[in-house]
């Protein structure tokens, strides 16, 4: 806890928050900044640690020994490594990821083509599961609050944690199989309106939703029982402004933090349930890619990937500090 | 060792040791007993529903799917067992590396693996299944070292916890070089933590395992294993869903056998299991018997701003309602101020907490009277201390509560002046910005500098001191007849406390209200008190003016009668008091509710005590000066207690 002494703020009304965001931001950034150049590093060098030659083994034995060295040449696989590195992160400002070493269509254009299927599904799916979980994460905390309603509380204890331990392709398998091929109610595959959007995020949801809920559900027993949320009591405030605007804030910091790496994995998964659904997004991209040892289109995917991550994770930092100023200040 | 067995034996250990076994002599004997079976090829029934020659259909090819599940068994479990031990193995030695490597090397390790964490598994895993190419010995590799990060957080967190002990400290000054300390202080201590993490981390393995196979990075043809099996039942879920479905659910009880049993153990070695699985609510018990509602009387004396008679506060506990709170009767009239003085554990605060209505269920409040500003609080049949009932109003402007701790009684979320605002804003009907004014206005009444300001910013900017003038503020929004005061400033330095006491005693002046404020503090109740009411074990032992709080030897009608008044008196060290001589104390620990003997609560403690004392308990009763005593030898000569040396005589 850190109490600031009236000098110690600035004067200037419109930020009383004096300093701490500034600083906040800069830290937060440099963060950032550091993370994506490991990935980017990390990206590069993933072709240099496959064993062997990779042009050859993307092209396969029989392939001619004049198309594996024009390859080479274009991908600039025969300069120093340093100097590929140079290139790779110059070509990366400009938004150029390569070509593929299959077609020789540029990576981005592939990733353009694709990422709007995935985006799409990742954060539906996640938006559908914040919406889920919150209210019924509170919902449950209150009724189930100082030993009440025992039956509620083992109910959803039992069901969340089933639900939750199911991996979302299984689950996705099962879909199919209920509603698309026995009942008939959804596409069995592919993307095609907002129907076929239906199974791939209900598997995409269940298990992070179950998931979240219970940690909201702990975190509003925790906060439901602190002093602030007597002092609200003693205010005689409706219930419904002591839940939302006294308790909730103060038990997100750890569902944000908890449903930011469920979003990422969500982000993750997308392969995974894509490959269940054939839906004609990134995860099928990376997946056909990783078989054709198609390494640029590999790097480039991986690269989109982690930036998604990257921007998950600190979007979910910048709304914890609104949420919670406590935490702009800086950890140890 | 007999805990683990012990964890075993309960549902959750006996459901996942079982299955467990199960998938363990599969994984041993069905290559043995039906390899032939699952491999033969039945070109009469190709991708076949279920029937009496195959229970779960057949494939593309005519091979039974039934056998090929129990098959695969052998080769998803060593798959994935191997992939768990290379991720364990790298994980420890990585999570070892500040122990093993010295700060600087190992900060560079932790960081990096704070890194790795934050991505997803399954990207680690692709971008690993790149490197070491498609096919079951890329994947173990991909899977094992993408779990490596991981268990490598665990690790550090593990370590860190026993890395300080005193005696891992006491062998590195010894010269025990680092990896002996790590194989034989560090590791042995956090055997069990580990142990359960890795087999709950087993059963994640398997599920990447099955993940990357049924993508078609993993095992590849002619082997199988489940994830293989589901990707080639996909590919016919049109006609046959079961050949997808089945090794699906094999999946998953395998993985299921080992996150039970690995919560079976944590939850019997006192282990939490990273899963975050653990419930760390306490269950109360619910009370089979409420208490009937006592027929209460609503009217009572006009004069009295709060007029309180037999008020009790219960709570179901394991044996019966426990009543830390049974019978408390008093009045305040405006700009009157009664202190509540006791230990803790007297029911002093509960008694407040029942007046404010915040005590909840399943605690229970009753009396005979609890009549507030001629309003019966007691008269509304809704559920007493939720929001919503009909005196919301009235309590939320008229009755003010200080709490103890500043520090944790504000919102650490919200900006000071809307928290104050929300009462003018819920219950006076004003805008927001009429009710942020008002904060404002009411912060610099309780001499909060720069008011406009500090109610921009949040309760951790505030000092103790300035939060507790804002609470006081807080109760200014409205127009309190009674402010509540729960050891107000026992948080908070002895400087700072006179001035929030001035404080307090200058708003109740100003408006006239009545003031209930709780002590365990009797120097400080004789500042600000008129009157004083002395509980002990939920009782009221004594009530008097705080001119007559004074020498307990004196035993004329002018002072303390109740041999603990009396005792409280004494123990409060002033002017004169002999800096030689141990401070005095009360003798023995205060009652504990749930085990009050019969007779006077305060026989096993006093000095006075006889034998009618032990047996019958003494009511309040009021003298001619209307001070009262529940003792059954008021005023009696207490012999050596004033001097420090008390001799506990019972």
């Amino acid at each position: 806890m850190t109490t600031l002494t009236p000098s110690a703020a600035p004067p200037r009304p419109a930020l009383s928050l004096g300093g701490r965001w500034p600083r906040f931001a800069l830290r937060r950034t440099g963060r950032l900044v550091v993370s994506l150049w490991a990935l980017v590093t990390a990206s590069f060098l993933m072709i240099h640690f496959v064993p062997g030659d990779p042009v050859r083994a993307a092209l396969g034995l029989t392939a001619p020994a004049e198309l594996v060295a024009s390859r080479r040449e274009s991908l600039g696989l025969n300069d120093p490594l340093l100097t590929q590195y140079v290139h790779y992160i110059g070509n990366l400002f400009q938004g150029d990821l390569g070509e593929s070493i299959q077609t020789e269509v540029p990576v981005w254009d592939t990733i353009a083509q694709r990422l709007p299927a995935t985006a799409s599904l990742a954060v539906l799916a996640f938006a559908v599961a914040l919406l889920l979980a919150i209210p019924l994460g509170v919902a449950v905390a209150v009724a189930t609050r100082r030993g009440r309603r025992r039956h509620t509380e083992l109910a959803f204890a039992g069901s969340s944690v089933v639900l939750g331990s199911v991996p979302d392709f299984l689950l996705g398998v099962a879909l199919v199989a209920v509603f698309a091929v026995n009942l008939g109610w959804f596409p069995v595959a592919g993307r095609d309106g907002a129907e076929s959007y239906v199974l791939p995020v209900i598997a995409l949801t269940i298990g992070p939703a179950a998931l979240l809920a219970r940690i909201v559900r702990i975190e509003m027993l925790a906060v439901l029982e602190t002093d602030y949320v007597r002092t609200a009591r003693a205010k005689r405030l409706p219930g419904r402004r002591i839940h939302l605007r006294h308790a909730l804030p103060n038990a997100i910091t750890a569902t944000l933090t908890i449903g930011g790496m469920l979003l990422a994995t969500m982000i993750a998964s997308t392969v995974l349930v894509e490959n269940v659904f054939a839906w004609p997004g990134l995860g099928s991209t990376i997946v056909q890619s990783i078989v054709l040892r198609d390494y640029p289109v590999v790097q480039g995917t991986v690269l989109v990937y982690g930036v998604c991550v990257l921007l998950v994770n600190t979007l979910v930092d910048v709304a914890l500090a609104v949420l919670d100023p406590r935490s702009t200040i800086g950890e140890s | 060792m007999s805990r683990w067995l012990r964890a075993l034996r309960t549902p959750v250990g006996m459901t996942g040791s079982g299955l467990l076994v199960l998938v363990l002599v599969l994984a041993v004997v069905a290559p043995i007993l039906w390899g032939d079976q699952a491999d033969a090829v039945d070109t009469d029934n190709l991708l076949a529903g279920p029937s009496s020659d195959h229970w779960l259909g057949t494939d593309s090819l005519g091979r039974d799917i039934f056998y090929r599940v129990l098959v695969a068994t052998r080769l998803s479990l060593t798959l994935a067992l191997l992939a768990t031990v290379l991720g364990v193995v790298v994980g420890v030695v990585l999570g070892a590396a500040p122990l093993l490597l010295g700060r600087r090397s190992g900060r560079m390790v932790t960081a990096t693996v704070n890194v790795m964490v934050a991505f997803p598994g399954l990207l680690l895993v692709l971008f690993l299944a790149v490197v070491f190419g498609v096919g079951a010995t890329g994947a173990v590799l991909a899977v094992g070292l993408a779990g490596a990060p991981s268990f490598a957080r665990l690790c550090q967190t593990l370590i860190a916890g026993v890395a300080e002990l005193d005696y891992v400290s006491a062998a590195r000054i010894a010269g025990v070089g680092r990896l002996r300390i790590l194989t034989r202080h560090v590791l042995p201590n956090v055997a069990e933590p580990l142990i359960v993490n890795i087999t709950i981390g087993a059963g994640g393995v398997l599920l990447s395992f099955a993940g990357l196979s049924f993508l078609g990075l993993g095992v590849q043809q002619p082997a199988y294993d489940w994830g293989r099996l589901m990707q080639e039942g996909l590919a016919g879920i049109y006609i046959h869903p079961l050949a997808a479905l089945a090794p699906g659910i094999a999946v998953i009880i395998a993985a299921l056998a080992f996150n039970l049993t690995g919560e079976a153990i944590a939850g019997a070695v006192g282990v939490s299991a990273a899963t975050g699985f653990a419930d760390p609510v306490p269950h109360v018990e619910q009370s089979a018997a409420p208490t009937p509602s006592r027929p209460h009387d609503a009217a009572g004396d006009p004069g009295l701003v709060l007029d309180v008679r037999g008020l009790t506060v219960g709570f179901p506990g394991p044996r019966g309602t426990v009543r830390p709170v049974r019978g408390v009767s008093f009045g305040i009239r405006a700009g009157e101020a009664l202190g509540v003085v006791g230990e803790s554990g007297s029911g002093k605060s509960l008694t407040a907490l029942a007046i404010a209505r915040l005590i909840e269920e399943p605690g229970q409040v009753d009396a005979d009277r609890l009549v507030f500003c001629g309003t019966d609080l007691l008269g509304d049949p809704a559920a007493p201390a939720s929001p919503g009932g009909e005196h919301d109003k009235l309590l939320g402007t008229s009755m003010s509560v200080v709490f103890q701790d500043p520090m944790t009684s504000f919102n650490p979320t919200m900006r000071i002046g809307n928290q104050l605002a929300e009462v003018a804003r819920y219950h006076q009907g004003l805008d927001r910005k009429g009710a942020i004014a008002r904060a404002v206005d009411r912060l610099d009444a309780v001499r909060v500098r720069d008011p406009e300001r500090r109610a921009r910013q949040y309760p951790f900017e505030f000092s103790g001191g300035m939060r507790q003038r804002a609470m006081i503020g807080m109760g200014l929004m409205g127009t309190p007849r009674l402010i509540i005061a729960d050891e107000p400033t026992t948080a908070l330095d002895v400087t700072v406390q006179a001035q929030v006491l001035a404080l307090l005693k200058q708003v109740q002046r100003e408006q006239d209200a009545a003031l209930l404020f709780i002590s365990h503090d009797v120097s400080v109740v004789r500042e600000v008190c008129d009157r004083v009411v002395v509980m002990y074990a939920g009782r009221i032992v004594e009530e008097l003016p705080v001119a007559d709080l004074v020498d307990p030897e004196r035993t004329d009608a002018g002072g303390a009668q109740h041999p603990y008044t009396r005792a409280l008196l004494a123990a409060v060290p002033d002017m004169t008091t002999d800096l030689a001589e141990p401070l005095a104390t009360i003798p023995g620990q205060p009652v504990d509710p749930a085990a009050r003997p019969a007779g006077c609560a305060y026989a096993a403690r006093c000095p006075l005590a006889s034998a009618r004392c032990r047996t019958e308990e003494p009511q309040l009763v009021a003298d001619e000066r209307g001070r009262s005593v529940a003792c059954w030898h008021p005023g009696a000569p207490l012999g050596l207690l004033a001097t420090g040396e008390v001799v506990a005589t019972s």
